[in-house]
């Protein structure tokens, strides 16, 4: 057996030592670097664009704007339409580009464009009272935008004990350590190498907006270098250096952007307001549960992510009501980033679930083991398999919950918090959105087995993992298999998205190798191949297959200045078997430090005058580093689900990301009394309260 | 990035004279700064005279118990000098609290006090900054200025002084050495970053050509006593939101002699001059220190994003004295 065993990263040593090619770094001949020119208006017009001295720059090779771009097929996706017209949709939009010898010559002369512009009244910020808020149809996973159950105005107004809160979060940036780059090569056929995490989702979107045939277009990606939701789309730095290659005859052309245009150009994850509402009797059942979500989209184009929908299951209540509402603001439009949703929604809901403890003088896990649904209240259904309450009553005992106390420790004050959650696995999505994944097995020789599907590895380890899932489905070891991805001549897979790659790969490579057996035996001939699909989940007619976990917090802050630490934080997950316990817990623990990120750092600060994001480079927008991830740990029940696949394993990557924000914001409140609503928790917030002098 | 030409000078007065006769020629450090300004077009000089190579890489002790930094000394080395940690910890701690180590093993002295502000607007071409653009405006009054001054700003510019180093230097009451086109200078450390007032763009009293050679220290022997405390918003590597650098002298409960500076909340390092008096010769108590800080902070004019430093300054100021009189 090779799942379950640690396995060090196949591609670790290459990635350490710099052999690893990523996107940017692939030889090519004699290839052209491109710069791309951002707008400094968030609406308007583009009314001259001055080219002459950049042009006239030696080494230059082309200026790409509006008016000489190549035209795109009309229905490419407005992500996408980059130098199609004049008109600016948001701040730091692509309005020309310079392809030139050199990365330096290119970004000399980018600086020598001179724009002018017909500005408009711009809006960028996101506000409960908007005006304009609207009611999608749906939320971007197809589900309904409300839902509503029972009657929740009579269960509030009659419940003993009732929590009426406003939670906000702002918008947030995934910044992948290796930033969005493309050499595109359009000669007679194209090919690209990109740093994606789909190829045939890519491919197929160049395909759409290039008006070119999918069939000629080649793309190779075999190392991403972190995604987090960021790749998964077509951007137009890719479609540009497309066409740039093929103004320029052919040549190849390099872009990458730089940090600062991440932040205008590679989409965020959206801002919210979240009002929530809970009732409940005396010994803590909820009467109602309410979750009203308000959140930012683009005007150009439509993305309402889905922050309410996990209240439809999470807990179980008579009375329920879930709302989304959004508006349409001048900016990039948002897109899905590590646990998109659940991220925001959790810290709302999960906050609550705290001060409702608090009301009721209720522990905060006895809170939530008594609110435990039976089946999902959402659509009916059984779940294939919950144990939300073993993974709390597991973390309690490591954590050492029991008789917790807050405490201080010279000029720190210390307390204790924890959060429960879901992940969805979004198998339905499978159908609608993502497409079948494919895989083949061939023997060539010597009992030596090439497995190839074009999945992609942002980073996760998948190459291992899915390495792993092959040599048990062959049963030969770990060493016979050979594995190829990230190449859209390998058989068709889905993008890396909603922690299912491994899952839904997986399940494909297994359907290939018992084509395998099945047609070859187990003697085969070197060259005998098969094929094998993964095209969705019977089970989902019949059961709810999630993940759950529950994550615990302990926060310090220092009663003077407000300074936040949190010296330790363990997740607790119910991910069915682990594939790799080494990988699942690199993923596991790096979701906790973004959901830590997120909770202590990462904000937005947009600015309504210039219509941007003015902390746009890494001293301004915060992340965690390694001095604020102290104790950090996740271990797992290992109790494999037999709905959701032949290995028995659940979604295991984004999970890590969901509750933590609010279980450290608990634990703040445990430590200091002081509630903190509106992410992320800084000393300035914490300064100005009572606590400290 | 504009093309530029590139000099490495090897004696002092010749980086001075090619300097000073080119208008749009700049000294290069460490350039953790400059290199970055560069890239953003903030800058675009035409030469740069890299000044890390001339003689000025030693710490070394002065006949009357100081200690010279030489202007090219890196602050990595800065910080682990044992001359600095014995008689100057507030010196280390501040600079061990700035940057990354990467940065630090390239940052020298004399960039660090001439570094320039993080605001974003000034850091962003399209915006306006009267410090980048004179007579433009200031984004940040009405815009993102939850990290600019409360103390001594001006309606042209809120900006703060982004260094560590430079507030334990302004505490110690340094003085920079400077060779210029006439010669040799030594301007004392308060003296050398500006108050914004109309010119924003002029972080310093150093004219065009000028080089800092070197940093004195004073012999000040309250300052084996010193700490150096910085709030921020992470616990490593990001600006300070406030800090202070503080030294002080406390026999049988009484406060003899201090040094109070703070960081983070003004275009300039910020000696507490206000709360140095009203310490000088009072007890050493709790109520002691809060008034002092309130002396500092009674002018303090906090913007709409930035209100938290008063507290913020008053509490860190408190919280020092404390430790310090705590170790007495």
């Amino acid at each position: 057996m090779s799942i379950g065993i640690p396995v060090e990263r196949m591609d670790g040593r290459a990635k350490v030592t710099g052999t690893a090619p990523y996107a940017y770094e692939h030889q090519v001949a004699d290839p052209l670097y491109l710069h791309l020119i951002q707008s400094t208006i968030a609406r308007g017009q583009v009314t001259a664009i001055d080219v002459a001295a950049a042009e006239a720059l030696p080494g230059v090779a082309a200026v790409l704007t509006h008016h000489t771009a190549p035209r795109l097929a009309p229905d490419a996706p407005a992500e996408f339409r980059a130098l199609q017209s004049g008109e600016i949709v948001h701040h730091g939009q692509v309005i020309a580009g310079v392809v030139a010898e050199s990365p330096h010559i290119a970004r000399h002369a980018a600086g020598l464009v001179r724009v002018t512009y017909d500005a408009r009244p711009h809006d960028v910020r996101l506000r409960a009272d908007h005006p304009d808020l609207y009611t999608p149809d749906m939320v971007a996973i197809g589900a309904p935008a409300d839902s509503a159950t029972g009657d929740t105005h009579a269960a509030l107004a009659s419940a003993p004990f009732r929590i009426d809160q406003t939670y906000t979060t702002s918008a947030m940036f995934h910044s992948p350590i290796e930033p969005h780059a493309t050499t595109a090569i359009w000669a007679d056929d194209l090919t690209v190498y990109e740093a994606s995490q789909g190829v045939h989702d890519f491919t197929a979107l160049l395909a759409q907006a290039l008006g070119f045939p999918a069939d000629r277009i080649r793309v190779i990606a075999p190392h991403v270098g972190g995604a987090f939701g960021s790749k998964g789309l077509a951007r137009p730095h890719a479609v540009l250096a497309a066409l740039a290659s093929r103004m320029t005859g052919g040549r190849a052309v390099k872009v990458a952007l730089t940090r600062r245009q991440m932040f205008a150009l590679t989409n965020h994850r959206p801002a919210t307001v979240q009002r929530v509402q809970l009732g409940a009797d005396a010994d803590g059942r909820l009467t109602a549960l309410v979750h009203d979500a308000i959140l930012s989209t683009a005007r150009y184009e439509e993305y309402v992510e889905w922050v309410a929908t996990s209240s439809r299951n999470m807990y179980a209540t008579p009375n329920r009501r879930t709302t989304h509402r959004a508006v349409r603001l001048d900016v990039q439009m948002p897109a899905p980033m590590r646990a998109p949703g659940e991220a925001q929604g959790h810290f709302a809901t999960e906050s609550a679930m705290d001060e409702l403890a608090t009301a009721i003088g209720m522990d905060p896990i006895e809170l939530r083991i008594r609110n435990e649904p039976s089946a999902d209240a959402d659509t009916g259904l059984p779940w294939s398999s919950r144990n939300l309450v073993e993974c709390l009553r597991l973390g309690a005992q490591r954590f050492g919950w029991a008789g917790r106390g807050r405490r201080r420790e010279g000029d720190w004050l210390i307390g204790t918090g924890v959060a429960a959650a879901t992940l969805p696995t979004w198998f339905k999505l499978i159908s609608v959105a993502y497409g079948p994944s494919h895989a083949a097995v061939e023997h060539v020789g010597n009992g030596r087995y090439l497995v190839s599907t074009g999945a992609s590895d942002a980073g996760t380890g998948a190459r291992t993992a899915l390495s792993q899932i092959a040599a048990d489905a062959l049963s030969v070891p770990l060493s016979d298999v050979d594995l190829e991805l990230g190449d859209n001549a390998l058989p068709r897979a889905m993008l890396a998205a909603g922690s299912m790659g491994t899952m839904v790969w997986g399940s494909a490579i297994v359907a290939a190798a018992g084509e395998f057996r099945r047609l070859h035996g187990t003697d085969p001939r070197p060259g005998a191949r098969a094929e094998g699909a993964m095209t969705g989940n019977p089970h989902t007619e019949r059961v709810t297959i999630d993940s759950f976990h529950a994550v615990f917090a302990e926060a310090a802050v220092h009663a003077e200045t407000g300074e936040i630490r949190v010296p330790r934080l363990l997740g607790v997950f119910d991910i069915g078997r682990v594939v790799n316990p080494r990988t699942a817990r690199s993923q596991l623990i790096g979701g906790m430090t973004m959901g830590l990120s997120m909770a202590l750092h990462e904000s937005a600060a947009v600015d309504q005058h210039v219509g941007a994001v003015v902390n746009n480079d890494f001293a301004g927008y915060h992340i965690a580093t390694h001095a604020d991830v102290a104790d950090i740990d996740a271990v797992w029940l290992d109790k494999p689900d037999p709905y959701a696949n032949e290995m028995g394993i659940r979604p295991a990557g984004e999970n890590g990301v969901i509750g933590v924000a609010a279980a450290v914001a608990n634990a703040v409140n445990h430590a200091t009394g002081v509630r903190i609503r509106d992410l992320p928790i800084t000393p300035d917030k914490l300064v100005v309260s009572r606590f400290a002098r | 990035m504009k093309p530029f030409e590139y000099v490495r000078a090897d004696d002092a007065t010749q980086a001075v004279a090619m300097v000073a006769e080119r208008p749009n020629a700049r000294f290069l450090g460490g350039g953790t700064n400059l290199v970055d300004h560069m890239k953003l077009g903030l800058v675009e000089p035409e030469l740069l005279v890299d000044v890390t190579a001339l003689p000025f890489n030693r710490v070394e002790p002065l006949p009357d118990g100081g200690v010279r930094i030489g202007a090219a000394v890196r602050n990595s080395d800065l910080a682990a000098n044992p001359l600095v940690r014995q008689n100057y910890p507030v010196l280390a701690a501040a600079l061990l609290s700035g940057a990354s180590g990467q940065l630090r093993n390239l940052a020298t002295t004399g960039g660090n006090l001439v570094q320039r502000t993080r605001c974003p607007y000034f850091q962003t071409l399209y915006t306006p900054c009267n410090k980048r653009e004179p007579g433009s405006g200031c984004s940040a009054i009405t815009g993102h200025n939850r990290e600019h001054a409360i103390l001594g700003a001006s309606q042209a510019c809120v900006a703060t002084h982004p260094s560590d180093m430079a507030v334990a230097l302004t505490a110690l009451g340094a003085t920079v050495r400077v060779l210029g086109p006439a010669g040799e200078r030594v301007v004392p450390i308060g003296e050398l970053n500006r108050l914004p007032g109309d010119e924003p763009h002029q972080d310093t009293t150093l004219n065009h050509g000028e080089l800092i050679t070197a940093v004195d220290l004073p012999a000040l022997p309250l300052a084996k006593r010193s700490a150096y405390y910085k709030v921020r918003d992470r616990a490593s590597y990001a600006f300070a939101q406030v800090s202070a650098a503080i030294a002080v002298d406390i026999h049988s409960g009484v406060v003899r002699d201090v040094r109070v500076a703070l960081g983070g909340v003004a275009h300039k390092p910020w000696r507490a001059h206000r709360a140095e008096a009203l310490l000088r010769g009072a007890p050493a108590t709790e109520d002691v220190f809060r008034a002092a800080a309130d002396a500092e902070l009674a002018e303090a004019k906090p913007l709409s994003d930035n209100g938290f430093k008063v507290p913020m300054v008053r509490n860190t100021l408190v919280s020092v004295l404390r430790r310090l009189a705590r170790e007495h």
